[in-house]
């Protein structure tokens, strides 16, 4: 495997380590089983770009991408906490819509961004004058990215809110009888994890450039696989450790896809990336319960 | 001062399966008083609990806690005065939280929680001072999940976690029974100290009529959602399980089933 693709590994891995914050929010924090990532990916990517395209300042246009996330999170916990509808099929619901919006963000199904200044242009800048490429400061800004983005979720998680959010997934009824406001904290916990996925999306779409309506397929079962993975790695015992967990899964599982698909003896090619995904997140899924039972026995 | 004039609940009104849980109960408790609460299965034991916590809509009349209507306030509003401990072991803490972090969650009941640290060390201190009257050596144990201690730890912890802040009303729902008989002693013991100490009001569910009878300072008994007897001070005093037997026989014209309660 070539440098480029390793770092390209290592860039997509840290992009998806911001999905897979988002997840864990959802997923383990919230106990929220939430397929709205696989349209506020594309979110992200379309409010982005589109904005981009039409001249405004790519700052404050992935700012606006992280705010429609985060309004999709909420549309998926209003529709659960208010109308009563199952968390997963309201999860469903809110994806299958947001595939209409993000068409109608775009106008079509997808937005190059070839020649359009994003907020890769000053890092590539920067890094051309320090005689890096840009494929090596690209991930190394991402690096910071998703420190900053950590660091902020980690914080968050242990103040007094954090904490009831926290008790909110574990034991709901508990969390009413000391005050918590458990459907508030649904809301806002649903926006913070769809915020991290648009996020996410905004920074891929600027990275490939382009933005386009189908690249949200199966981001939730990345993003599960890397929070899976992560934790079959690191035991999540504490919120840092799950944090951690979520990006070094994430970062592992592109590096894994990329060796997969650059094997040419096994005769994979990148179709089959979809299946390599879903064998991935069988495995670790059942390697864990495997070490545990002999670790038992 | 608490008060319920008039509660009734009834559960899937207008479908074949409608239960009337409540029937009407009129129920004054003054502050400082320890109620226990004995009935047999259905007798609406929990609805009543629930209707005070908040956790259940009644159906029609009136709760106010404290001079003050709470009726149609949900458990989180309502949190501020009511304080609980559950009979579920798992239930009145996180599992997946420290112990320090069930503190602190509890710390801040019916407060609103802001975005400042929750723990830090000296809002560590108090919550170790406070373990340690247990007697558990759990004030070592601030960071270990709180899915690590057995069950009657965790019911101790449960009600230094409900008697951190000060409430109203403490609801302790049958919160032994689900213990061992030496266990169940020591979170009884700990529960009595805690509130003659801090002249607590509560109302204890117990399905034991011995226990009922031994703490508290009033016993009341409810059968088919309505209170059959009210018994306090010298009446009460001294009143043994057979005289509560007889007291039903004689309120009710019927016969309570040995197995519907427990004596013992």
């Amino acid at each position: 495997m070539s440098l480029i693709a390793l770092l390209g590994a290592i860039e997509s891995g840290l992009i998806f380590a911001l999905v897979a914050l988002g997840v864990y929010l959802s997923f383990r924090v919230l106990e929220f089983p939430d397929l709205t990532v696989d349209g506020s990916f594309p979110l992200g990517a379309a409010v982005s770009a589109t904005l981009i395209v039409n001249g405004w300042d790519p700052w404050l246009s992935t700012g606006l991408a992280i705010i429609a996330g985060a309004l999709a999170g909420i549309l998926t916990g209003w529709l659960n906490v208010q109308l009563k509808i199952l968390h997963l099929l309201a999860s469903i619901l809110t994806m299958i819509a947001l595939y209409s919006i993000n068409l109608r963000i775009m106008g079509r199904p997808n937005v190059a961004l070839l020649g359009e200044e994003t907020i890769l242009t000053p890092v590539e800048n920067l890094g051309n004058s320090l005689g890096l490429p840009f494929y090596a400061s690209t991930p190394l800004f991402f690096v910071i990215v998703v420190i900053v983005c950590t660091l902020l979720l980690l914080k968050f998680l242990n103040t007094e809110t954090g904490l009831a959010m926290r008790a909110t997934g574990a034991n709901a009824r508990m969390a009413r009888a000391q005050g918590v406001k458990t459907s508030w904290m649904i809301l806002t916990g649903m926006a913070l994890s769809n915020s991290l996925v648009a996020l996410a999306g905004s920074l891929f779409a600027q990275s490939q450039g382009s933005a386009d309506v189908t690249m949200g397929v199966g981001v939730i079962v990345v993003g599960l696989a890397s929070v899976i993975g992560g934790e079959a790695i690191i035991s999540p015992t504490t919120v840092l450790k799950a944090a951690l967990a979520c990006i070094v899964g994430a970062i592992l599982y592109r590096l894994a896809i990329a060796f997969a698909l650059n094997l040419d003896f096994i005769g994979l090619k990148a179709q089959d990336l979809n299946l390599v995904t879903s064998i991935l997140v069988m495995i670790a899924i059942v390697i864990p319960r495997y070490k545990f039972r002999k670790a038992r026995s | 001062m608490i008060s319920l004039t008039d509660v009734h609940i009834k559960f899937g009104i207008n479908t074949p399966l409608e239960t009337h849980a409540l029937r009407g109960i009129n129920l004054n408790i003054k502050e400082g008083e320890f109620v226990t609460v004995i009935g047999s299965n259905g007798a609406g034991k929990s609805s009543l609990l629930n209707a005070l916590s908040g956790e259940i809509d009644i159906t029609s009349g009136k709760v106010e806690i404290a001079n003050k209507d709470v009726t149609r306030l949900d458990t989180s509003r309502r949190a501020g005065m009511v304080a609980r401990v559950f009979q579920d072991p798992l239930g009145g803490s996180c599992e997946f939280l420290s112990i320090e972090e069930n503190l602190a969650l509890a710390d801040v009941r019916g407060h609103k929680r802001g975005f400042k640290r929750a723990l830090n060390e000296s809002r560590k201190q108090p919550y170790r001072d406070y373990l340690s009257r247990l007697n558990l050596g759990l004030e070592h144990r601030l960071e270990d999940k709180m899915g690590l201690l057995s069950g009657g730890q965790r019911q101790a912890v449960s009600l230094l976690m409900a008697t951190l802040q000060p409430s109203n009303i403490l609801l302790l729902d049958e919160h032994t029974a689900a213990l061992d008989p030496k266990t169940s002693q020591f979170v009884l013991d700990l529960t009595c100290q805690i509130i003659k100490e801090k002249k607590q009001t509560a109302l204890m569910v117990t399905h034991s009529m011995k226990q009922a009878l031994e703490v508290g300072s009033r016993t009341i008994m409810l059968h088919q959602g309505k209170i059959i007897f009210d018994i306090e001070g010298e009446e009460r005093k001294g009143l043994t399980v057979k005289d509560l037997l007889d007291l039903f026989s004689k309120t009710q014209g019927e016969q309570l089933s040995d197995d519907a309660l427990l004596l013992g």
